[in-house]
């Protein structure tokens, strides 16, 4: 029997981590996967907390549920579990689920003063999107996470990461000085910092501190391949001029490009990367609301030009950051 | 939930979402209360704040603030002066959005029947 009724009164399969669970019509995932044991977090169960937050790995969980989130997360499959109500099978995972693929370091070289560029060759397979960030894990077990600087398109050979050299430090000395072939251990990819083509005509605002304009060089690079029609800043903000370590590449690239434009910021000549940003903002004029931003580097820096982009009337969803937080020494 | 609820007749989930945002962004910009927000997840907090106006708005909702008091507990010097600021921001905010005194009258009793569990009494 294939009637259409008897296709909706099969019940919904939806497997996680290797389990199958049976969804009956109308059922949330969030109560079937939690009905049977799965334990999954949630609050409000209305679809406003995002406590609840699954991943797609195949299959649709209806519009209601991505109602709210980010666009990059929806693009990466992101749902709520407590407004998802498929119609047909799904195959899910929480975000936590991570698996590492085994890489080896292809090279390195340096980019400035106190900048490595360090590719690493995985072993298997990467999907990834320009911007988002990679954890390389030695195997002694140190792990460090960073931004990958170039586009899966360039990525034949390896991911391209910036490294920040610090001395004393415990994994860019050892980057620096490991030989090519060194086994590393790559989890992820990972992070929202990516462009979707949703944003394709507003107001684009990329702006990094120190190695956080790695991502961001990328993600610009992206948009303007994705034929992004609206206008587009790049800020880079520094201690001094050498840290402006993509200098030449960025002013070339908005020197070729119409409608990007690059804007530096150096606390050395005492320019604050947050007032660049607003100004950067204020030239949007009127669309300036409907500015999507991305925001990388240190934290209290992010942090700050988060909330001073949202209280200029940035909406926050579209709002993307990546902190680069620093382990503990 | 009625067919009638303040929630349904703004414009449901996508509206409420804005109105968190409105809303937040006026607590912010209050000097008495943004030093409250320095170490929260903006993320997080927007999202808080669009389960507690689904809430007083009467959609859709599970949410009976009982992480309210959590929430709250140990927050230096919070009084009923931050409770009344932040009541007079949501009430800002149903003006802004067209929300007529009578709705908002609804909305504010609501809201202020939490007052308790945020003050920790």
């Amino acid at each position: 029997m294939t009637s259409p009724s008897a296709t909706e009164l099969r019940p919904v399969r939806v497997t996680l981590a290797g389990r199958t669970y049976f969804l009956h019509p109308g059922t949330t995932v969030l109560d079937a996967l939690n009905e049977a044991g799965a334990d999954i977090p949630a609050s409000c169960r209305s679809g406003a907390c995002q406590t609840c937050v699954l991943q797609a790995v195949a299959g649709h969980p209806g519009p209601a549920a991505t109602e709210g989130l980010k666009e990059p997360q929806v693009v990466a499959g992101y749902f709520l579990a407590c407004q998802a109500r498929p119609t047909a099978d799904m195959a899910v995972a929480t975000p936590a689920e991570a698996r590492p693929v085994p890489a080896v370091l292809a090279s390195t070289e340096p980019l400035g003063a106190s900048v490595l560029r360090v590719r690493v060759r995985p072993l298997a397979p990467v999907a990834f999107r320009a911007g988002q960030h990679a954890t390389l894990r030695r195997p002694d077990g140190v792990a460090r996470t960073y931004s990958i600087a170039n586009l899966p398109a360039e990525a034949e050979d390896g991911l391209e990461f910036h490294v920040r050299m610090r001395p004393g430090g415990r994994m860019s000395p050892w980057l620096a000085a490991a030989a090519p072939g060194s086994e590393l251990r790559l989890y992820g990819p990972a992070g929202s910092c990516f462009y979707v083509p949703a944003y394709n005509d507003r107001p684009l605002l990329l702006v990094g501190t120190g190695t956080g304009i790695a991502p961001l060089a990328a993600v610009l690079r992206d948009a303007v391949e994705s034929g992004h029609a609206g206008p587009v800043t790049i800020v880079h903000g520094a201690r001094d001029a050498h840290g402006l370590y993509l200098d030449d590449r960025l002013r070339r690239l908005a020197e070729e490009t119409s409608g990007v434009v690059y804007r530096s910021a150096t606390m050395a000549a005492d320019e604050d990367v947050a007032d660049a940003a607003h100004r950067a903002l204020e030239a949007f004029g009127a669309s300036a609301a409907r500015t999507a931003a991305y925001v990388c580097g240190g934290p209290a820096t992010v942090h700050r030009l988060r909330r001073g982009l949202f209280m200029a009337g940035v909406s926050l969803r579209s709002i993307h950051v990546d902190p680069f937080e620093r382990p503990p020494a | 939930m009625s067919e009638n609820s303040l929630y349904e007749r703004l414009g449901g989930a996508p509206a409420v979402l804005a109105a968190a945002e409105l809303f937040y962004r006026k607590v912010l910009g209050d000097p008495a209360l943004t030093n409250y927000f320095d170490d929260v997840d903006m993320d997080a907090q927007v999202a808080k704040q669009a389960a507690f106006l689904t809430m007083v708005l009467g959609g859709p909702n599970a949410y009976s603030g009982k992480d309210l008091r959590s929430a709250h507990a140990g927050l230096p010097g919070i009084a009923d002066a931050h409770f009344d600021a932040v009541i007079g921001h949501l009430e800002s905010t149903l003006t802004d959005l067209g929300v007529d005194k009578e709705s908002t009258g609804e909305v504010l009793t609501i809201a202020e029947s939490v007052r308790g569990e945020v003050l920790n009494r």
